[in-house]
């Protein structure tokens, strides 16, 4: 039977647009990071359809609608993806809540480097509101997981 | 199939690759100017993902519009003909005193005050980058628009045009950090300049001595100096003044009179030489209004 690939630039698609949807003000500063945990399920589940590449090009394309300098989210995208890839035998053995405990380290490195990466360039203030995203996204992930495992199954993809 | 092993380059080898050429990226973007029109042209590939995520709220939109009732439009007409016949009001005395003013100027041989010319733009959405304030609005080169370019609404002062996309563009906003705008206040004439501070309601003065005389409620307006942006439009008001002696400066934060967080209709603005085929100057606009009241 045909491999279904489709669905995962589908996904992905879907994430980027989530991304940048306009919010309310006060709801965004909460926003998920859609394109991250959606890379981190793929990245986990087919580690040789989605790997690093993947990831950076989706950072371009964020740091093109963010108008952020080329490259800033590919880093911050690609090195979480890195620890997803390296270590995918070891998390899809995991239980939901260690897989949570993961998956908030990699958004914490995420935005981190987001943060990291464009200090470099021009100076920033540091503030915890950067790390707010993280908590809505490790309570999106098993939702995430699910649907993601269900598309997956439902469609063939591998 | 096997599908731990990869082809190509090992992970290791493709995370350092993606790490340097990001790195160049952003280094060579810092650095080259050109890579700008590059930019643009990937910008322009992406946009219909802008489009999508704009969609929601334009479909809300269309069919709150669709639905709104009978009533509250002939209220919504209403209040807008009283609105018009004001504003038509205070724009006849403000011909006059325009009159007189290029008069008065030619008197003194002093450069007569040009118009500018004006397109209506959509605004597309609002970046939700922690770090930066922009904007994406939907008028690009095909309209003639060019980086540097003031964008005004009806309040205020917005910003200026940052990248130029074939059809969409983004812009500045004063409140960015990385955002100054010289400007005047109006009680007194005395310059500054207004640095974005990153809170979206909130402008601070630079360098304000403790003589300079500012006070809460003075009216700060564009000064027109550094070119970019026209003179006389209106910034924000003076929030607070902190004198603290011991501080090098006094600490004047200003609010700004546009609200940053409610855009949707925007004025692009163009100066004489640079007037692109679909805007209006300030006097078309007038012969549109009075053939419209003619008409009535």
């Amino acid at each position: 039977m045909r491999a279904n690939r489709s669905i995962i630039y589908l996904t992905i698609l879907v994430a980027l647009v989530l991304q940048i949807i306009p919010m309310p003000q006060g709801v965004d500063a909460y926003r998920p990071d859609w394109v991250l945990i959606i890379l981190c399920y793929w990245g986990m589940a087919l580690p040789k359809r989605v790997s690093v590449g993947v990831a950076a090009i989706c950072g371009i394309i964020l740091d093109l609608l963010y108008g952020t300098s080329l490259g800033v989210h590919s880093i911050a995208l690609a090195i979480p993806i890195f620890i997803v890839n390296a270590n995918c035998q070891k998390l899809r053995n995991q239980s939901m809540a260690q897989q949570i405990i993961a998956i908030l380290l990699l958004s914490v490195v995420h935005h981190l480097c987001i943060y990291w990466v464009q200090y470099w360039v021009m100076s920033l203030e540091f503030r915890w509101s950067l790390f707010w995203p993280t908590l809505t996204t490790i309570i999106l992930w098993p939702w995430i997981f699910w649907l993601l495992r269900k598309l997956r199954r439902q469609f063939n993809v591998a | 199939m096997n599908e731990f092993f990869l082809r190509g380059p090992s992970l290791y080898n493709r995370l350092i690759i993606v790490l340097v050429v990001s790195m160049l990226a952003i280094v060579v973007e810092s650095k080259v100017d050109q890579v700008k029109t590059f930019r643009a042209f990937l910008t322009s590939f992406v946009s219909p993902v802008q489009y999508l995520a704009d969609m929601p709220g334009e479909v809300l939109n269309w069919s709150a519009n669709r639905f709104a009732s009978r009533q509250k439009m002939l209220e919504e007409n209403d209040r807008l003909t009283t609105q018009l016949t004001l504003l038509n009001g205070e724009l006849q005395r403000l011909a006059l005193l325009k009159f007189e003013n290029d008069n008065l100027r030619q008197l003194l041989a002093a450069p007569v005050k040009n118009d500018m010319y004006k397109i209506v733009a959509e605004l597309m959405s609002i970046d939700n980058n922690p770090y930066s304030h922009q904007i994406v609005i939907d008028k690009g080169a095909l309209n003639a628009v060019y980086p540097g370019q003031a964008v005004i609404d009806s309040t205020g002062i917005i910003g200026q045009i940052v990248e130029v996309g074939t059809a969409n563009s983004r812009a500045l906003l004063i409140t960015d950090t990385s955002h100054a705008i010289p400007v005047r206040v109006g009680r007194t004439n005395f310059m500054s300049i207004a640095a974005g501070t990153g809170d979206y309601f909130e402008l601070q003065l630079q360098h304000v001595p403790h003589s300079a005389d500012v006070r809460e409620g003075d009216l700060i307006s564009s000064s027109g100096l550094g070119n970019v942006f026209p003179k006389g439009y209106p910034v924000g008001v003076v929030k607070t003044v902190i004198s603290d002696e011991s501080q090098p400066f006094k600490q004047v934060l200003v609010s700004p009179s546009a609200n940053m967080g409610r855009l949707k209709f925007l004025l692009l603005l163009w100066p004489v030489d640079k007037k692109p085929e679909d805007a209006f100057s300030a006097d078309e606009l007038r012969n549109i209004q009075r053939s419209l009241n003619e008409g009535e």
